[in-house]
């Protein structure tokens, strides 16, 4: 479903990603891994258009996607997720997920409707599949944390996508809410037959839940393949152990 | 075709304004390239170098090195009230919104200016050339005062001046360093808030340096201020907006701009000037020689 | 970095202090509650200004007149700043061509009230299209400049351009729409007629103005509004919500420049004249004022500025000429103290009102 080849970009002749290529297939869940600093958001920011690459192609759902804006990639069928938590904070959580219906249904440059009556059924019904349901009324900004993780997921979900980007969904999660926050994710990509890819730190949810693996270190990809291969695999180890990760 | 004499005049002419203008630029493409601001009140700081310069002069009168020590002692007073102001008003709106810094600055000119009327009045004041400088040259059949030529000289002067504080002094490094990542200068251990209140003080001292000097060449009035803070905007946006021989190169050419446009399409050189500061701002936003924002 | 607003919601992070972006705002965003909010009050407030000429005098009806243009001026600006998180500095260019596009049409060709009015509002919507274009491309402080830069232009060419404007002199005696047809209509509705002219051309204003403001408070309030909105609070998110944003401000832009035509229109007629100021700089940051002190947070909040700022105004003018000193001095006091406007602090005192009872 999506292909990455040889992705490359650099910043003031730093390379912050060079020549990563990777395949998501459809319907897998997908991670990537690295210590801090390997391009892991770059690298995001690279296959959904808020960066242009040097080099290199993204190829989704059989287009070559490369550098096209991020409005247009969200049609295609592309949802994102933000590693700092990045919703409409004087929104109310109701309110940033209904946007995020009315952009997608292409209802946008409507003028005259009074913007509550539309698409009432469907936001409450995504509240409520990401449990958010009883604080659709709060102004998002003021929410915990894991709130606003869920708001996030919600939002990328009402774009109804095919393929989910996730970047760092637990960052800043306890125990519990990371465990909770997985298994909602994992029950949200399986009703609606999402492809996932993530990237994360914590190694426990990645080998719990993906399907493949990538590692990068420095930007480039080290390692690549099904969980148990790259747990036994010598670089990685020494990336991770050896850098005391 | 105009006879070379007057196209050297008119030439020199565009030099001097643009001089004056660099004074006044610099300062503001230090405050923003520092603490990111645009401060509206710099051309009323400008002109209240003037009137303190005029109202210094009117003290300890014209006599011989009276004007210089009146026209530092002007833009020191400025400097003053500059420091006083960031100190004291301006920090507090550091954590906030933008338009909420500039609303303040614009807020400033307001009251700032009023105060000008309440004290000197509105009617033109006029200050004489120091004595030392009243003669003039003759050259390619242009007359050139000697006070111009100063100031022509004064420019580059204090622009090199800038320059070596800048680039050779420990406060210099601070400064830039300042201008790109503050919260890790602040984390270094230096005192930030007293760099900024300090880059403020300097920079105003600038401007009220520029408004001491020009008071002997123009008449000052009130609304000079809103005058030459558009212009100062324009200088700063063609050169690059925080950067220093950008803001030279700038002031260099609107001067040049202006004094020829008012020779060739007398009815267009001040439309001539917005153009070229919007077309700049849509082909290279960061200016000639700016750098792009973050 | 210090003294950030404490009521900055959640994770500064969420593209806040951007220039203009999700900050130009204050948080009291969400309006009055919704008991409140469906009484109409606009309509009251719209039936009882039409009782100023009846009521007031000559000179209150000339200050309402103004106020009701300048709340027109001042909440097609908030599309902008409030309601988009984009700040123009140079939103009188619009504001003065349209008064130059109705006043050439009435004084010098005799082209109809009916037909110059709108007119302003196409042109000047032209013009924010044409320079809209270039200034969406640019971003915070340089989206600022160019809007500057363009009024600064328009401005230029109104002073110079003799022929056509006036130049320096501006163009005198707009004449008032022709009001024959009362005088007709007086036979069947006599309450309508007995007022002076200036008085059919306040209520002329009020009609237009009150449509105009209807018309903005729809489109507010639709979801083109609230994809605005999104842009205001993080333009990243929104563009990762599918959200064209470079096309949705030209939009905004636009469409506030017609509506600032509009009222620019109205102005010329009412100042009788029009002039190269109307366009300078320092009008777009009269403007923004008026928008700062009714409440950039609230769709009312300009209208609101306008009725303080013309008031204040006409009673400080009348008692000292330092009235750029009082309007300073207050604007430090609203930046300092109340950055919400005179709206956000009406609203912020009716919630700490609501809080009393449940026992705080």
């Amino acid at each position: 479903m999506l292909e990455v080849s040889k992705i490359s970009k650099s910043f003031d002749g730093f390379a912050a990603v060079g020549g990563v290529s990777f395949t998501v297939p459809q319907g897998s869940i997908s991670a990537i891994i690295g210590p801090n600093g390997a391009g892991k958001t770059t690298l995001f920011n690279l296959i959904t258009g808020h960066l242009r690459p040097d080099g290199g192609r993204v190829v989704f759902k059989e287009r070559d996607v490369t550098g096209i804006a991020p409005h247009d990639l969200c049609r295609l069928g592309m949802g994102r997720s933000f590693q700092r938590t990045n919703i409409f904070p004087r929104l109310t959580v109701y309110e940033n997920i209904q946007a995020a219906f009315v952009s997608h249904r292409g209802r946008g440059f409507n003028l005259f409707t009074p913007v509550e009556r539309l698409y009432r059924d469907e936001t409450e019904s995504l509240l409520g599949a990401v449990g958010l349901l009883e604080k659709a009324g709060e102004t998002s900004g003021f929410l915990s944390h894991g709130n606003q993780k869920q708001l996030e997921l919600g939002i990328a979900l009402a774009l109804e996508p095919e393929i989910l980007l996730l970047d760092e969904p637990t960052a800043g999660m306890s125990a519990t809410e990371t465990r909770d926050s997985i298994r909602l994710i994992e029950r949200i990509a399986a009703d609606r037959g999402l492809t996932l890819l993530f990237t994360e730190h914590d190694m426990e949810v990645v080998f719990s839940i993906a399907h493949r693996i990538t590692v990068l270190h420095q930007g480039r990809v080290i390692a690549d393949g099904v969980p148990a291969e790259v747990r036994r695999d010598p670089e990685v180890r020494r990336v991770y152990l050896g850098e005391g990760h | 075709m105009p006879d070379p004499s007057f196209v050297f005049a008119q030439s020199l002419s565009g030099l001097t304004a643009a001089m004056f203008l660099f004074l006044i630029a610099s300062g503001l493409s230090l405050i923003f390239g520092v603490l990111r601001v645009l401060n509206f009140a710099h051309g009323t700081f400008y002109m209240l170098g003037a009137y303190s310069a005029f109202q210094l002069v009117q003290w300890i009168g014209v006599g011989p090195g009276r004007f210089w020590l009146a026209a530092l002692g002007a833009a020191t007073a400025v400097a003053i009230l500059g420091g006083l102001v960031e100190r004291f008003l301006f920090r507090h709106l550091y954590g906030k919104e933008e338009l909420y810094q500039l609303l303040f600055t614009y807020a400033l000119v307001l009251i700032l200016s009023d105060c000008a009327k309440i004290i000197w009045g509105t009617q033109q004041k006029s200050v004489s050339r120091p004595p030392e400088l009243t003669g003039a040259f003759h050259l390619f059949g242009a007359t050139i005062p000697h006070y111009n030529l100063f100031i022509l000289l004064l420019g580059p002067a204090i622009a090199l001046a800038f320059w070596f504080v800048l680039q050779r002094t420990r406060v210099g490094r601070f400064i830039r360093a300042a201008a790109l990542d503050r919260e890790t200068l602040g984390a270094l251990g230096v005192n930030v808030d007293g760099l900024y209140t300090w880059v403020f003080v300097l920079a105003s001292f600038l401007g009220g340096l520029g408004g001491a000097l020009i008071a002997p060449m123009r008449a000052t009035t009130p609304g000079m201020d809103t005058e030459v803070i558009v212009e100062a905007f324009v200088v700063v946006v063609i050169g690059g907006l925080g950067s220093f021989w950008g803001t030279f190169l700038g002031a260099l050419i609107y001067g040049q701009v202006l004094s020829f446009g008012i020779l060739f399409f007398p009815r267009f050189s001040i439309f001539s000037v917005f153009a070229l500061m919007a077309a700049v701002l849509i082909v290279r936003p960061w200016g000639l020689l700016g750098r792009p924002l973050k | 970095m210090s003294d950030k607003n404490d009521q900055e919601p959640g994770n500064a992070e969420c593209g806040a202090g951007a220039w203009g972006r999700s900050g130009a705002a204050p948080p009291q965003y969400k309006l009055v509650p919704s008991r409140a909010r469906r009484f109409p009050w606009p309509l009251l407030v719209l039936a009882a200004a039409f009782f100023v000429p009846t009521v007031g005098s000559r000179f209150y009806t000339f200050l309402a007149n103004d106020v009701v243009i300048w709340a027109l001026f001042a909440t097609s600006l908030n599309l902008l700043v409030g309601y988009t998180g984009l700040v123009s500095f140079g939103h009188a260019a619009y504001f003065g061509i349209g008064a130059y596009a109705t006043g050439l049409l009435m004084k010098k060709l005799g082209v109809p009230f009916l037909i110059a009015f709108p007119a302003a509002g196409v042109v000047a919507g032209l013009c924010a299209l044409v320079f809209g274009f270039f200034c969406v491309r640019l971003t915070r402080i340089y989206f600022a400049m160019l809007t500057l830069a363009f009024a600064q232009i328009v401005w230029a060419i109104c002073f110079k351009w003799n022929e056509v404007t006036g130049g320096e002199q501006g163009m005198p005696e707009i004449p008032y729409p022709s009001f024959d047809w009362v005088e007709r209509l007086a036979a069947v509705l006599p309450f309508v007629g007995g007022y002076r002219t200036s008085d059919y051309y306040y209520f002329t204003c009020l009609v237009m103005v009150a449509l105009c403001i209807w018309v903005l408070r729809r489109i507010v309030g639709s979801p083109f509004g609230r994809m605005l909105t999104t842009i205001r609070e993080n333009a990243e998110r929104a563009e990762f919500i599918g959200v064209n944003v470079r096309r949705y401000e030209l939009a905004a832009f636009v469409i506030a420049g017609i509506f600032a035509g509009l009222a620019g229109g109205l102005f010329g007629i009412f100042n009788r004249g029009v002039f190269p100021d109307f366009a300078y700089w320092t009008k777009s940051s009269e403007v923004l004022i008026m928008t700062l002190l009714g409440g950039m947070g609230t769709f009312w909040g300009p209208a609101v500025g306008a009725l303080a700022l013309i008031w204040l105004n006409q009673q400080i003018v009348s008692y000292t000429q330092y009235w750029p000193l009082i309007l300073g001095s207050i604007l430090v006091i609203l930046l300092f103290v109340f950055p919400g406007g005179l709206a956000g602090a009406v609203i912020a005192l009716w919630r700490r009102l609501q809080r009393r009872p449940a026992g705080a």
